[in-house]
């Protein structure tokens, strides 16, 4: 078989000194993304486990199996988690949720919670969307902007260049630096244009890390774009599966001249986080706790 | 008096020689990367087939987006100027020209004169121009030749809802593991297409009669599914991806004429 470049590692995380069963509220926050999907549980707003895996083509089954995942090597189960929070482009399909809240509201909520209240602009850099999002210090949403339209700037563009090129996505970033000088920017805005575009430069030559550099700093900029029309306020922070590529995000801090805050955990599980403590909060809501 | 039109497409080059107002001969040749050559191998095919030599000559105009890419052009017309030329001689009452090329979708207003009243182009996005097609063709494993015929035997519309090549293309796979039937799934690609062609087109103000050129005016569930969006019928010239390459030889005998 083809090796699939694209294809960006899965993985699960557990807390070492959390015990849920000490826990007085455990929520969960379910994060169905159209390329990827998060499971966040937390103990007393604690972050306890998470797991990112990819969607498949059926959401309910994806949310039922990112979940399953978040909780397989701890001996937590389902029905012990008290209220659940369905997010992402596939919220209505979390069978198990108790609702659902919109992927904008929860990023900045769980980007709050990963960054700290200092933050103010957001930018969520997904597989199929990218949204740029003002916050208050409580996380919560003044203002965004969005682009689902187009795969330039998104994850599924950068995916379909790793394919072309034959680079393993997580090595992207660090490989789009190897180049003596910055080249020009890739200079088609439409991905389809520019891997065509690219096959062009790499038949004149080009090394693949050259062409690489050429297409990130074209999609930094086209980030940079969407980020200016909402004007960047600091603190500033990277999440989605992008935040992980620093060919992307360090060109992005040198054409804003804004550095982005260092990420704590997945970039990834912004969503899902945020999702998680809407539902602590919808507890002690019922609780009467607030 | 005998001139070239050459025009230098993002997918191919089409030449074609005129002698006063008959067509001596037409050839395409793919761009590939390398444009230049390119146009002179569609040159030389035409020159061979009309048994022609270069001095033979009196002009040769260029147009395209590569129309700086051709060695050996007298001058150059715009993409929009050639097609408002060939159109106004082919179908003198069109007001409208609609040219949908494989990486460009233009629409043209022009006068009874064949002059460029107003235009509007989409250079930027796939998603209104052939390659579009081309993709999802990809996507769905039938040569780009047949989405045409197939899209016609379609009996349900099935909803696209992603607007970008990129997403469409994976949208069509899950329309195909969802079980629908190949030939609905190409009618709501030409539908999305005709439907992003459409609304360029409504931004200039469609004005009768319309013309519909370039490569894509070939694929007939493009066209009907066109037709049924701007709900009017559309004048297609025979070879429709020659409409450039005509316009560029009338400006070519212009100049020629000293025009």
């Amino acid at each position: 078989m083809e090796k699939e470049y694209w294809r960006w590692p899965e993985s699960r995380w557990t807390s070492s000194d959390i015990d849920w069963k000490t826990g007085d509220i455990i929520s969960a926050g379910v994060d169905v993304g159209s390329v990827s999907s998060q499971a966040v549980v937390l103990v007393d707003g604690e972050l306890f486990c998470y797991s990112n895996y990819r969607t498949g083509s059926d959401s309910p089954e994806s949310a039922q199996k990112v979940m399953d995942k978040a909780l397989e090597e701890t001996d937590l189960t389902l029905e012990k988690i008290h209220h659940t929070v369905g997010t992402g482009y596939g919220r209505v399909n979390v069978p198990f949720a108790n609702r659902a809240i919109t992927e904008i509201a929860c990023h900045a909520r769980g980007a709050n919670f990963m960054y700290g209240p200092s933050v103010r602009t957001i930018l969520d850099m997904g597989g199929q969307d990218c949204k740029a999002i003002h916050c208050d210090e409580k996380g919560k949403v003044t203002n965004f902007l969005m682009n689902d339209k187009c795969a330039a700037g998104t994850g599924r563009g950068m995916e379909v260049f790793a394919d072309l090129l034959s680079i393993p996505i997580e090595e992207m970033g660090k490989l789009s630096f190897k180049v003596e000088k910055e080249p020009e920017p890739v200079s088609s805005t439409c991905v389809i244009f520019a891997k065509s575009e690219a096959v062009g430069l790499l038949r004149k030559g080009w090394p693949k890390e050259k062409v690489l550099a050429a297409y990130s700093s074209a999609m930094a900029h086209r980030v940079v774009e969407l980020l200016e029309r909402i004007k960047v306020e600091k603190d500033f922070a990277v999440t989605g599966g992008i935040a992980k590529n620093e060919g992307v995000v360090k060109r992005i801090e040198s054409e804003l001249k804004i550095e982005a805050l260092e990420p704590q955990h997945d970039t990834q599980i912004a969503g899902a986080l945020g999702a998680a403590l809407f539902a602590k909060a919808l507890v002690e809501k019922e609780r009467g706790l607030r | 008096m005998t001139v070239v039109g050459i025009d230098c497409g993002a997918k191919n080059v089409k030449a074609l020689i005129l002698e006063e107002d008959k067509i001596l001969a037409k050839s395409s040749v793919l761009s590939g990367f390398d444009q230049k050559a390119a146009a002179q191998e569609a040159l030389d095919l035409v020159l061979k087939d009309a048994s022609l030599k270069k001095e033979d000559l009196a002009h040769i105009t260029a147009t395209g987006t590569g129309k700086e890419e051709v060695g050996f052009s007298l001058g150059t017309i715009t993409e929009v100027g050639a097609n408002a030329k060939a159109i106004n001689s082919l179908f003198p009452s069109v007001r409208t020209v609609i040219d949908v090329g494989a990486e460009e979708g233009r629409a043209i207003k022009i006068n009874d004169k064949g002059k460029v009243i107003d235009f509007a182009i989409n250079e930027k996005c796939a998603a209104g121009a052939g390659t579009f097609t081309e993709t999802m063709a990809r996507a769905l494993e039938i040569k780009l030749e047949e989405m045409g015929s197939l899209s016609l035997k379609s009996q349900k519309a099935v909803p696209m809802n992603a607007q970008c090549a990129v997403f469409a293309e994976s949208e069509v796979v899950s329309l195909i593991h969802a079980k629908h039937a190949k030939e609905d799934i190409v009618r709501a690609v030409h539908d999305a297409i005709a439907d992003r062609i459409a609304s360029m087109v409504r931004k200039i103000g469609i004005e009768k009669d319309v013309a519909l050129v370039g490569g894509v005016a070939r694929n007939i569930g493009f066209v009907d599914s066109l037709k049924r969006d701007l709900n009017l019928d559309l004048l297609i010239p025979d070879d429709p991806e020659f409409s450039c390459a005509l316009g560029a030889a009338f400006a070519a005998a212009e100049k020629a004429k000293g025009g």
